[in-house]
């Protein structure tokens, strides 16, 4: 099928994010928010507690349905089969369920699900067990986030920035073209931060694609080339990140304490509007 | 006279071992789920199916009354394990759903048997289990209800294991994570029906768990934790089953207390040795 002359000179965006709304309990949490992602682009998506950062790459991801708006993933309608060039790395409460397992067994479980030709039943059923060098390429997401010796290591006894970046290998295994992060910074020691934040210059570099939510810019600011902020599930911001964050920027600063200035349209992040 | 010639005690022994081998593959992936009871909740809506089973015998008159009894256990555990998936998967809190089908099921079951002419002694067979009742048709049913389980439990674990651990993640990655869910309630339902037979409902979701909570002292793998916990079943089903050929005790009970006394032992050793590291 052609497209249109001036759709095809533009890049096609890995995520395009239209007008998302999304109701939770009968409780409207996204008011209309819309984002996109270019390849080799790194976004940050900020905003306090309860802005609907969250609820907004969930539904991206397809762990919570929208009731408006549209999400095309990879130029084409998100479904399960045009997942196969996402990964995903959730909030972290823990990596650990009822039963240990290893580093190296919860990377694998990322080689799961879509595969390319996803609609057709034999490509269906291959993802449901992983390919046969999976070890190896496991190991391989594990070595390119710096924790390979952690391979046959329990999960739930790793430190939270380790489990953090298992959750990470978990989703670069996939060698996705599109990575969402669910604030990977929560609870993360500096050394794993400024891993990250390597692994992220090397997706970069690859062309891939980041969303990343935040509560700051962090170790992660020279790597951003675009803000978007939310405050009460509606987009207050989209451009670049600011030059200077103050207290904001340094790391372990938090947005829990109470702030003694006036809240501003940015939501106090220290943005100017468009 | 060599006991093993026997055909009661191959029987006894050949679905003790499958059972012994299968319950704790899905016991694995209900304690990862930290669901760990619902073996009891589906075992006791089995148990109303094995009154129903009962009560549809006697309305067709049949010849044996309790000929539809485990086919109405297995009937009412998938439906059972259904409707737990569902209301879990809407929200509802697992273990008040679990309550309600325990109190359900056990109370269905002892008005279904009395309105079948039957009384509770009938049920006490399923109960406590009676292995020792075991015919050549229940033996090839286990094998191939175990098959089943053994099949899609193994082969899938890596899926299962993805759904189990993280749904979320699971669900970004294209999984078909509402049918899997489904797939481990159905098999857990069909699990407690074959081991039913042996240990009987109350003590069924016993072989579940309890190999797998040994095997979860002494190993920290995933994959390892599901096959020690089958050898552990399988050595804890077959001793117990022989210990009853010598000795007057009831196989079920002697089984599971076998086994929370190995439990007993490991954790006391591994607090041990680590206490000595």
């Amino acid at each position: 099928m052609s497209e249109p002359a001036e759709i095809r000179d533009v890049p096609p965006s890995l995520v395009e994010a239209r007008d998302v709304r999304v109701s939770l309990q009968g409780t409207e949490i996204l008011h209309g928010v819309s984002l996109t992602a270019q390849p080799g682009e790194v976004v940050a998506l900020m905003g306090g507690n309860g802005s609907g950062k969250s609820t907004f790459v969930r539904s991206i991801v397809g762990a919570v349905p929208h009731q408006s708006g549209t999400i095309r993933l990879f130029a084409r309608p998100a479904t399960a089969s045009s997942r196969a060039h996402l990964g995903y790395v959730p909030q972290r409460i823990s990596a650990a369920g009822g039963v240990s397992a290893t580093s190296l067994e919860v990377v694998t479980s990322g080689l799961l699900g879509s595969r390319d030709g996803a609609d057709r039943v034999g490509a269906r059923l291959r993802g449901l067990v992983p390919p046969r060098d999976a070890h190896a390429r496991a190991r391989a997401a594990l070595r390119s986030v710096g924790i390979e010796d952690l391979a046959k290591r329990d999960v739930s006894r790793l430190s939270g920035g380790q489990q953090q970046r298992v959750l990470i290998a978990r989703a670069l295994v996939r060698k996705p073209r599109l990575l969402i992060l669910d604030e990977p910074m929560a609870g993360v020691d500096l050394e794993s931060q400024v891993a990250f934040s390597h692994t992220v210059g090397h997706l970069k570099h690859d062309r891939v694609g980041v969303v990343i939510v935040l509560h700051e810019l962090g170790a992660m600011a020279h790597h951003i080339d675009r803000a978007v902020v939310l405050e009460r599930g509606c987009v207050t911001y989209d451009g670049p990140p600011p030059k200077d964050l103050g207290v904001h920027a340094l790391p372990g600063h938090d947005h829990e304490h109470p702030h003694t200035d006036p809240p501003t349209r940015d939501g106090g992040l220290g943005l100017e509007g468009p | 006279m060599n006991l093993l010639a026997e055909p009661l005690i191959q029987r006894m022994l050949l679905v003790g071992l499958l059972v012994g081998l299968a319950a704790p593959v899905m016991g694995t992936y209900l304690v990862q789920r930290k669901m760990a009871l619902l073996g009891d909740g589906i075992g006791h809506v089995a148990l109303a199916g094995v009154a129903a089973g009962w009560l549809a015998g006697s309305l067709f008159d049949l010849a044996q009354q309790d000929a539809l009894a485990i086919p109405g256990a297995v009937l009412f555990a998938i439906i059972g394990a259904v409707v737990i998936e569902r209301m879990r998967s809407r929200g509802a809190a697992a273990d008040v759903v679990m309550a309600i089908l325990f109190y359900g099921g056990i109370a269905g079951g002892v008005l279904l048997i009395g309105l079948a002419g039957g009384s509770n002694a009938n049920l006490l067979g399923y109960l406590f289990g009676s292995i020792s009742t075991v015919t050549w048709g229940d033996v090839w049913m286990s094998v191939g209800l175990a098959a089943v389980i053994l099949l899609v439990g193994l082969g899938l674990r890596t899926a299962l294991f993805a759904v189990t651990h993280d749904q979320e993640f699971a669900r970004s990655t294209g999984l078909p994570v509402e049918a899997l869910n489904m797939v481990v309630a159905v098999l857990a339902a069909v699990t407690i029906t074959v081991a039913m037979r042996v240990v009987g409902v109350l003590l069924v979701s016993a072989l579940m768990i309890v190999p797998v909570a040994i095997a979860q002292l002494i190993t920290r793998s995933f994959a390892r934790t599901m096959h020690l916990a089958m050898g552990i079943g399988a050595a804890l089903t077959l001793t117990g089953i022989w210990i009853t050929v010598f000795y007057d005790v009831q196989p079920g009970a002697l089984i599971v207390t076998l086994g929370v006394l190995v439990y007993v032992a490991v954790a006391s050793i591994t607090s041990l040795t680590r206490r000595g590291t």
